[in-house]
């Protein structure tokens, strides 16, 4: 089956670069790392039929999240006496919540019973989703610029206190 | 769908395989014979100056996060634009609602200076107000406010 390669090369994309994300001595690598991970998620979605869901996911957390992280990366202060950026510190703690979290999730997903349906394949879902959103959910899509607007006016004013 | 998405899988193939044969291929046939010249940091012909680990201004991650709320209004504009045509100008009206109130935003930190990119230093008052940070336009009626005390400029890239 072609899709089932597929499908477990975009799942080694995204577990191989978060491996790489957290194991990397260098935040930029780690950054970079993180671009491939996010855009195996995307890959993710398609396969489940979420076609607009994996475009948010390319144009948002790929074109403008990670950027922030890069400049967050940038921004930071005395960047410059910080050669090796994250060492393990703690590791036996760290294993430790690391394993019951592990165990936790494990649990979660052999206990829940799952639905195991073929997806019947659909042509795109943007129009649905643009149909819900102008007519059914019309007042959350406008009380969604108000969000974006006061984001967009909280970064001005920090921006202005660090000047 | 997948038809669809198959091709753009094509797309990121022969992509990888553009940026992975030349490479490889050089691996395999240039020689290699490294010098300090050779070995330095390509900035365009240019000598490299300093390190890239610097600490970057804080306004880069202004034009970052305007630029991200931009985007969402972006990914929000397709799916209208797919079902414009059904719905006709109810569409329209809600769309240039949504847009409007993003525009208040813009507005917002165009006027207030945000997007200046050089800004002065003038000695003011006491405290946090001793060095007030002002943009351009706003020197004019500073200095009719509280004279000219010189003012300096306050960096251009970095901090």
């Amino acid at each position: 089956m072609g899709a089932d390669i597929i499908f477990w090369m975009v799942v080694a994309l995204t577990v191989g670069s978060a491996f790489l994300v957290v194991l990397s001595q260098n935040l930029i690598y780690s950054a970079i790392a993180l671009l491939f991970s996010f855009m195996g998620v995307a890959g993710l979605y398609i396969f489940m039929m979420a076609d607009f869901i994996a475009a948010t996911q390319i144009v948002i957390y790929v074109g403008g999240i990670l950027v922030l992280i890069i400049f967050g990366i940038m921004l930071t202060q005395r960047i410059r006496d910080v050669r090796i950026s994250h060492t393990s510190m703690q590791r036996g703690i760290g294993g430790v919540v690391v394993t019951l979290i592990f165990l936790g999730l494990f649990r979660m997903i052999t206990g829940s019973p799952w639905h195991f349906e073929a997806i019947p394949e659909v042509e795109g879902t943007v129009s649905g989703i643009g149909k819900l959103l102008m007519v059914e959910y019309l007042l959350p899509f406008e009380v969604t610029s108000v969000l974006l607007l006061a984001a967009l006016m909280g970064a001005a004013m920090l921006s202005r206190r660090g000047d | 769908m997948y038809t669809n998405f198959g091709t753009v899988f094509i797309f990121v193939i022969i992509g990888i395989i553009l940026v992975a044969f030349p490479l490889l291929l050089q691996r395999i046939l240039a020689p290699s014979r490294k010098t300090p010249d050779k070995l330095t940091t390509y900035e365009c012909g240019e000598d490299a100056v300093g390190g890239a680990w610097i600490q970057f201004n804080i306004r880069f991650y202004v034009v970052a996060l305007i630029f991200i709320i931009f985007d969402v209004e972006v990914i929000l504009l397709f799916p209208w634009a797919v079902v414009y045509k059904e719905l006709g100008l109810f569409a329209f009206v809600e769309m240039m609602i949504f847009l409007a109130i993003l525009s208040v935003g813009l507005i917002y930190i165009w006027r207030k200076g945000d997007l200046d990119w050089v800004k002065y230093s003038v000695p003011y008052g006491r405290g946090r107000y001793k060095k007030l940070k002002i943009v351009p336009k706003q020197v004019p009626a500073v200095v009719a406010e509280i004279g000219d005390r010189g003012s300096t400029i306050v960096d251009v890239t970095t901090s």
